[in-house]
């Protein structure tokens, strides 16, 4: 596991992680070797008619994230991040980009083998 | 944050009013009025718009009539009938465009253009009972779901930003679209009904998509007194189907009093539907954790 | 002629109207229920129904052997329903509107055409009545596209018969509703006087009008809400076809899926008067009225 992928709202680790995945604000990417964090934002998305949950899956894809957390995850986000084999911790609301990190190294965050919304 | 929606499958069941009256009710919360087609929240809560936003949704075909050559490519491409021929002059109708892109993207003079398009306003705004965040489409203009989730949205942000933890919500008609997305992250939907053979078949309809996407709903009967053996087989139904019963309200024209006077049936004072309602508010906190 | 009963509103009773206009309507006469994501006209009228016959929209199907990843039809699609996940192509069916798109532009034949169920389409009969009626899928977001697969049944039993036809409209004035009055001759808005009703009523009269098509109002409930109505229609000419009473009996005989026009003599006076209005309406506006 290289890169993990967090939805938030705002740039920093201690932000609170955003709980929608389709129309998050934006994502921090965290390499766990280097611990490098980059926020990418994911405004336009969120503006989108129809799909928007498809279109930032698109964009973790790209930013080369292997895991993704957040608080939910639709189904048909779940379906376009299974395509390209990306893992999904959810249900991770309520809580800092930094406190999910460490939990998902923990080990105390599971995949999910379905969409919870 | 929890998120409560108030919802019918059919219009006219009183869910507006009884929205009104839960905003009355509750503590510390944002209220939001998801009927973006056809709002009428904003008559019982008369809100001071604060904030004033136009919502621009997909796109439209527009021809440009310099570059045309009148070849026909769009007219025949078009799935919706949305091209319009007079002899050889080809225009787009509007309200049947559905912004798809295949006349611009096969014209082959690259003459079609496609700009953006205004359908709307969207308002945050202060009333008695707190902020409400609502909107108004443009007559005709496409309901897409995407204003609803816009709106749900600025209210998650006011909620957040002012340590607000409930997002009150009166959701739109129908199972379609605007339904859906009005549904999307809600905790719990409350269902509203009326005890008559399309309040009962809509209540069935309306509950199957909120267990399609896993919502966690509860049943108010409104004018129940009309007709009690419909009433009993609706509550049986939710007692079938484990849908907590949340009220029997009676069928009362002190409603459309309320309406007239523009104010939430339960700030006229001591009434037996406003008691009923107050009860039912109380479960709901309860279900909706 | 094509009749179109529309409401800016849920529950002012359009469904009722339509309901007692069909039982007095004395011409070869269609109903249509284009409110395919609640329909409810059946449980008035009680059609015996034929089987449900599926409606589908062409949507994409990929063989993805053909695909060369070229990324045009995704490119070309305004609805997010083909998606590039890193160099796999993805279809999603319930997002597509069906434009066709994306199976022109492929230049490999990757791309062909596949179906979504929309939902389900019947026909059958109530008395003398032609009943059709379509049912939206659960779960699914677009009616337009089913309700005009509905209209097409219509327009087909229509040059078989060319009798009249009554339609019962989805509310509100978005889309659906504009769809279901497009093709019609005449438009009867049904209210009721409450100040949501008004409300939304001038909402329907202003998404209407530009349609051209004459346009008339039932107030239902009368008595129940203000005068604003009488005068906003008073202001713009809009022509009061009816007015049914606010009355418990009535409130209890339509919640036991009764057809209001049979309760009493004088109610059932009033949809006779309705339904010559009507053909005046249309009459007015020179369109051929067929009489028994």
């Amino acid at each position: 596991m290289k890169k993990i992928a967090v939805t938030s709202e705002d740039p920093t680790l201690d932000d609170q992680v955003d709980p929608r995945f389709g129309r998050a604000g934006g994502f921090l990417v965290m390499d766990l070797e280097t611990m490098e964090a980059r926020y990418i934002d994911n405004g336009a998305s969120q503006t989108m008619s129809q799909g928007a949950g498809i279109q930032t899956a698109e964009n973790v894809a790209k930013a080369g994230a292997e895991v993704v957390l957040s608080g939910y995850v639709g189904p048909k986000a779940f379906q376009a991040l299974a395509t390209a084999g990306i893992k999904v911790g959810q249900d991770c609301d309520n809580m800092t980009v930094r406190e999910a990190i460490e939990k998902f190294q923990k080990g105390e965050i599971p995949f999910a083998d379905k969409p919870n919304r | 944050m929890r998120e409560i929606l108030i919802i019918s499958g059919k219009g006219g069941t009183g869910k507006t009013s009884l929205t009104a009256a839960f905003s009355h009710l509750a503590d510390n919360k944002i209220i939001c009025d998801l009927d973006v087609d056809a709002p009428d929240l904003h008559l019982l809560l008369q809100p001071c718009h604060e904030q004033e936003v136009a919502f621009y949704a997909g796109n439209e075909a527009r021809i440009n009539q310099d570059g045309c050559t009148g070849c026909g490519t769009c007219a025949q491409m078009c799935r919706y009938n949305a091209i319009r021929q007079e002899n050889d002059r080809f225009t787009v109708d509007p309200i049947r465009c559905e912004g798809c892109k295949v006349c611009v993207s096969f014209c082959p003079e690259q003459t079609i253009e496609f700009p953006e398009k205004h359908c709307g306003t969207w308002y945050v705004s202060t009333t008695r009972f707190g902020t409400m965040v609502h909107a108004q489409l443009f007559p005709g203009e496409e309901n897409s779901g995407r204003l609803v989730a816009l709106l749900k949205n600025e209210a998650k942000k006011l909620a957040r930003e002012n340590n607000i933890d409930l997002i009150l919500s009166d959701g739109a008609p129908g199972i379609g679209c605007p339904v859906i997305s009005s549904l999307s992250g809600a905790n719990f939907a409350v269902l509203v009904t009326e005890p008559t053979p399309s309040g009962r078949h809509d209540l069935e309809r309306v509950a199957s998509l909120c267990d399609h996407f896993r919502i966690r709903s509860g049943v108010i009967i409104n004018k129940a007194d009309l007709n009690p053996d419909e009433a009993a087989m609706i509550e049986q139904y939710c007692r079938e189907r484990n849908y907590p019963l949340l009220a029997r309200l009676p069928h009362d024209p002190v409603i459309t009093e309320a309406m007239v006077q523009e104010r939430a049936v339960t700030e006229l004072g001591e009434t037996e539907i406003g008691r009923e309602i107050r009860q039912a508010w109380t479960r709901i906190e309860e279900l909706a954790g | 002629m094509i009749i179109t009963v529309a409401s800016g509103k849920g529950g002012t009773g359009k469904t009722t109207v339509t309901a007692s206009l069909a039982t007095v309507w004395d011409a070869p006469l269609q109903v249509v229920d284009l409110d395919v994501e609640e329909p409810n006209l059946h449980l008035f009228l009680w059609p015996e129904l034929g089987s449900p016959a599926k409606a589908w929209m062409e949507v994409p199907e990929l063989d993805a052997e053909k695909c060369t990843g070229c990324g045009n039809c995704v490119e070309l699609c305004q609805f997010k329903a083909i998606s590039m996940m890193l160099s796999t192509l993805t279809l999603y069916p319930d997002m597509c509107h069906g434009c066709g798109g994306c199976i022109a532009v492929c230049r490999e034949n990757a791309l062909q055409a596949g179906r979504r169920e929309l939902g389900e389409i019947r026909q059958g009969r109530a008395g003398k009545i032609d009943f059709l009626m379509g049912t939206l899928r659960i779960g699914e977001a677009m009616s337009p596209p089913f309700m005009e697969q509905v209209k097409k049944q219509m327009q087909q039993t229509l040059l078989e018969t060319n009798q009249d036809v009554i339609i019962d409209a989805p509310p509100g004035v978005s889309c659906p509703a504009i769809c279901s009055v497009i093709d019609s001759d005449v438009i009867v808005l049904v209210t009721d006087a409450t100040p949501f009703g008004f409300h939304d009523f001038k909402l329907a009269w202003e998404s209407f009008s530009p349609l051209g098509k004459p346009m008339g109002v039932v107030i239902n409930r009368a008595g129940l809400g203000t005068r604003d109505i009488y005068d906003f229609c008073k202001k713009k000419n809009i022509p009061i076809l009816a007015e049914i009473p606010f009355d418990r009996s009535i409130a209890e005989a339509y919640s036991r899926g009764r057809v209001i026009a049979g309760v009493s003599d004088e109610l059932g006076t009033v949809f006779v008067s309705l339904r010559e209005k009507i053909r005046d309406l249309a009459a007015d506006s020179g369109k051929e009225v067929s009489h028994a």
